[in-house]
């Protein structure tokens, strides 16, 4: 445990462009931006594909297939092909990290919603529309929140992999200290990715107390 | 490496054909142990969390805290106590993984059994233990193998993380292209990377149908 105050009792490790406080801020950024790109991109295909049946064995097909991508490969490939001095090659990956649990858990919370559920929204008048806005995604939330708690938590994490090629990020204490053989470093921030993850599962299950409706209370899984 | 410099270069993968194919076995044992001993070890969590509900909640927020651990800060923390460069710095967190993923859907596809085919059972005379094996988990089996495929594909897209802490199968390649401003290797293992996972994805499906041959025969009505 000495490795954890070497690491976070220097004061140098705590300012100027390569301190904790600016790392953080680095990681936090390139995870919430890849975050929300795969939102715009993985809830609107789910709840189309959800809501009109189709597509769903190419959606779950395309995401299993896009889980298996190596985040590793795909960041160092980018950054060889297009060069350092943009963040956007670490984005790439970490999207197509995030998209999968996303969609599918949209996409099958949709389609799982009970088709009398269905049939009576229909009947009271909902168009297509409104059926999914006021029945479906609601129903469907816990789900969803799941699917975007998983996202979040593979894209903090790995996030990391960014300090391999030279970005910025938490992950550089880790990169670096293993690099020099600095293991209090490497400690320290493995012990910063981990407190950060952890946070994000906590929001995620505040969220979930707070937007869930108590209606909604069945425990389903997918992942 | 100037612009000349081709994407592939066919002629380096002839050559490398050898240690490629030693570091995809590598990969693969790396990627599916975890899962197999995810598996042993989730059937039993996973009963006695179906059993004693009470247990549920503990064991899912203890996993859910084990799955928000990046790969890369597990693997640091194994390594002074399972050394550098060793399958099972690779193959720990990994089977933890797994784990997070498994148990709940032991426990959902358990939970998916319907009443009335439990109180059948009970009233042709099957004991406990008969019951599980020959009613419940059956049924289970889809829930239970979604699982597996995620657990799956994710642990080998995962094991190449391990290359950052010298042993990452495939993932080796990533850090060889990198450190020579290659493209070739990197390429080689992205692609055998998907292939393996989309095979080993394909054949558990597979797997699927053979243990499940009544939903065939009720989509064929």
């Amino acid at each position: 445990m000495n490795w954890l105050t070497d690491f976070f009792g220097d004061p140098a490790n705590w300012s100027g462009p390569s301190g904790i406080p600016v790392r953080l801020l680095e990681h936090v950024e390139f995870s919430v931006v890849a975050f929300v790109l795969a939102m715009l991109v993985a809830i609107p295909l789910g709840l189309l594909a959800g809501h009109t049946g189709r597509g769903g064995v190419f959606v779950v097909g395309a995401a299993n297939a896009a889980r298996a991508l190596p985040t590793l490969g795909l960041v160092v490939l980018i950054v060889l092909l297009v060069g350092v001095g943009t963040t956007w090659p670490v984005l790439v990956p970490l999207v197509a990290l995030a998209v999968p649990p996303i969609l599918v858990n949209t996409y099958e919370g949709v389609r799982g919603v009970d088709a009398d559920l269905r049939d009576a929204a229909y009947g009271m008048g909902l168009r297509g529309g409104q059926v999914l806005v006021k029945v479906a995604v609601p129903v469907a939330l816990p789900l969803i929140l799941l699917g975007l708690r998983l996202a979040a938590i593979q894209v903090v994490a790995t996030a990391t992999v960014a300090a391999y090629v030279g970005l910025g990020g938490l992950g550089r204490f880790i990169i670096d200290g293993l690099a020099t053989k600095d293991f209090p470093s490497a400690i320290g921030g493995a012990v910063l990715v981990a407190g950060l993850a952890l946070i994000v599962q906590l929001a995620f299950s505040l969220v979930q107390r707070v937007a869930v409706s108590p209606g909604v209370s069945r425990r389903v899984t997918v992942r | 490496m100037g612009d000349a410099e081709p994407l592939i270069r066919w002629d380096w993968i002839g050559r490398n054909l050898p240690s490629i194919q030693q570091q995809a076995l590598d990969h693969l044992i790396m990627a599916v142990t975890p899962v197999l001993l995810g598996l042993v070890l989730a059937l039993p969590i996973g009963l006695a969390c179906a059993r004693w509900r009470a247990l549920y909640q503990p064991t899912v927020g203890l996993m859910n805290v084990v799955y928000s651990l990046p790969s890369l800060v597990v693997f640091i923390v194994l390594l002074p106590i399972t050394g550098l460069a060793e399958r099972s710095t690779v193959i720990i967190p990994l089977t933890f993984y797994s784990l997070a993923v498994l148990i709940p859907g032991v426990v959902d596809g358990l939970a998916a059994v319907p009443d009335s085919v439990r109180q059948s059972a009970v009233a042709m005379g099957f004991k406990p233990m008969r019951r599980l094996v020959r009613v419940e988990l059956p049924i289970a089996v889809p829930v239970v193998l979604a699982g597996v495929r995620v657990a799956m594909v994710s642990s080998i897209s995962l094991v190449s993380v391990g290359a950052l802490i010298g042993r990452g199968g495939l993932g080796y390649q990533f850090i060889d292209g990198w450190q020579r401003q290659f493209y070739t290797p990197i390429i080689v293992g992205i692609v055998l990377i998907v292939v393996m996972a989309v095979l080993a994805d394909g054949l558990i499906v597979l797997a699927q149908r053979l243990l499940t041959p009544w939903a065939r025969a009720r989509r064929g009505t």
